[in-house]
């Protein structure tokens, strides 16, 4: 029912199919990210990238295949002495240790930044109002937005917004990060205040990141392992030195190629 | 109009504004038994069990597509037949409350969803229960664009409030019209009761929209 061993990965897909009708969206994946590890998917639009974050944090159903978090499983639970597809509470129970950060940021645009990131906290993890601030501070401190803790997020810049909602995940101390094309819908002046940010927790926190990007530049200095994923399927991944330097796949090349061209 | 007795009119004045009490109460009441069934009615129509939503929604089909009067009697006259025995105060705030919660679920449901789907994820991201969503995330966001919806309302259950006459609740219509048969005079109640239906419901849609105003304020939505 659970994985074990030494090196039990934070994350797992194992064989995880998700199609829409006849759309096969990912087909058999299986994946592996350790613990503390950072791993960036790239890849063409359409190809899956974005239902791996999403799968993970529960917002879509897979059709097969299981996902472990920490060698626990997900998507499913165990029901004598089979595994079946997790009830909303087993969910609830396991969900906490994925934290997600998207790319239109979603704040609640009804609180200010500081009662976007004690959100969670009171409510969901039941911390007393005195610890949830003071956490949640500490975090707008980290992503350099505490002078603006009591602004509404319409009163914030889209980089801003997105560096608030980062300390909203963390407030909530998961194990693995998933960030969700953060920059995709930034000015291309503020992307780097939101780049640093991450840049700095792969570097000062042990957390197991997954990140969907497409800067590539960004990938290839903060990544551990790259993934590139083509029609629903790792077509290739590695050290990010080796598949930005060295790709092996015909696909990958074409893909690098045209992505260097557009820049 | 030639006929106007002011005397008269001074002398029924008192009757009136008691009644207006009453026609108040009952749309109050209505109103907030339908406010808070209405909600209900909205969340069960898009909860995940598929029998629920159903019957919810068949049954919100019907009282809308049903006068309210036929409620009205329904319930007054046809529920002792089945052992409900019930004022005609309880009878008429019932059906009202019953027959606005139906329309408000309609205008709470365009509200929740014209919250963007992203709030959601954003809500489960957190790890929140489907109470804590509703609760803390989207019902305060549904409640400023359903506001202009749900004060229509309020003026439309006041102005709905006579047809509790036909079962003898003492509102505004079914005075006037005890005076006027009384008096033998109908100008005078009539014309006085229009009046404060008029006095009523232009200040009330007023205040509805200042207090939308407000309410988006408060809440950082512009």
């Amino acid at each position: 029912m659970e994985l074990s061993g030494e090196n039990t990965p934070m994350v797992s897909f194992r064989k995880v199919r998700k199609s829409y009708g006849a759309l096969t969206v990912l087909d058999d994946l299986d994946l592996d990210i350790n613990a503390g590890e950072m791993v960036s998917i790239i890849g063409p639009s359409g190809s899956g990238k974005t239902t791996v974050l999403r799968m993970l944090m529960t917002l879509e159903q897979i059709n097969s295949g299981v996902i472990y978090v920490d060698g626990k499983p997900l998507t499913h639970m165990p029901k004598s002495g089979k595994l079946v597809p997790a009830s909303e509470r087993h969910l609830r129970s396991r969900r906490a240790d994925i934290g997600m950060c998207f790319q239109h940021f979603n704040l609640f645009p009804h609180m200010t930044a500081l009662e976007n990131c004690m959100e969670g906290p009171v409510q969901v993890l039941g911390l007393p109002k005195a610890e949830a601030r003071d956490r949640s501070e500490k975090l707008l401190e980290l992503v350099g937005m505490i002078a603006k803790k009591d602004q509404h997020p319409s009163r914030l810049s889209g980089g801003q917004q997105q560096r608030v909602a980062i300390a909203r995940a963390l407030a909530m101390r998961p194990k693995v990060m998933l960030f969700d094309e953060v920059t995709s819908a930034l000015d291309p002046e503020v992307i780097g205040e939101v780049t640093n940010v991450i840049r700095g927790l792969v570097s000062e926190h042990n957390l197991t990141m997954l990140m969907v990007t497409h800067q590539m530049g960004f990938a290839r200095d903060i990544s551990d392992r790259v993934c590139f994923f083509y029609g629903g399927k790792i077509e290739e991944q590695g050290h990010p030195s080796e598949l930005f330097g060295n790709p092996q796949r015909e696909r990958t090349q074409q893909f690098l190629s045209a992505v260097r061209e557009a820049v | 109009m030639f006929d106007w007795k002011w005397e008269f009119a001074w002398e029924i004045l008192p009757r009136l504004v008691s009644a207006t009490g009453n026609t108040l109460l009952a749309a109050g009441a209505g109103y907030a038994i339908a406010l808070v069934l209405g909600l209900a009615l909205a969340i069960a129509q898009r909860s995940p069990y598929r029998g629920l939503t159903f019957v919810v929604r068949e049954f919100v089909e019907f009282i809308r597509s049903t006068p309210l009067l036929l409620q009205i009697f329904f319930i007054f006259y046809v529920g002792p037949q089945f052992g409900i025995r019930l004022s005609p105060w309880m009878s008429g705030m019932i059906a009202i409350g019953l027959h606005y919660s139906c329309y408000l679920s309609e205008v709470y449901r365009g509200g929740i969803e014209s919250v963007p789907k992203g709030q959601w994820e954003a809500a489960i991201a957190l790890n929140m229960t489907t109470v804590q969503k509703y609760r803390r995330v989207i019902i305060p966001q549904a409640i400023p664009s359903a506001l202009s919806g749900m004060g229509n309302y309020l003026v439309g259950i006041f102005k709905d409030t006579p047809m509790l006459s036909v079962i003898g609740v003492a509102e505004l219509i079914h005075t006037a019209n005890a005076i006027g048969s009384e008096h033998y005079r109908f100008l005078e109640p009539f014309t006085m009761v229009g009046i404060i239906f008029l006095a009523i419901s232009l200040p009330a849609a007023g205040l509805i929209r200042l207090a939308e105003g407000r309410v988006r304020r408060k809440l950082g939505l512009k």
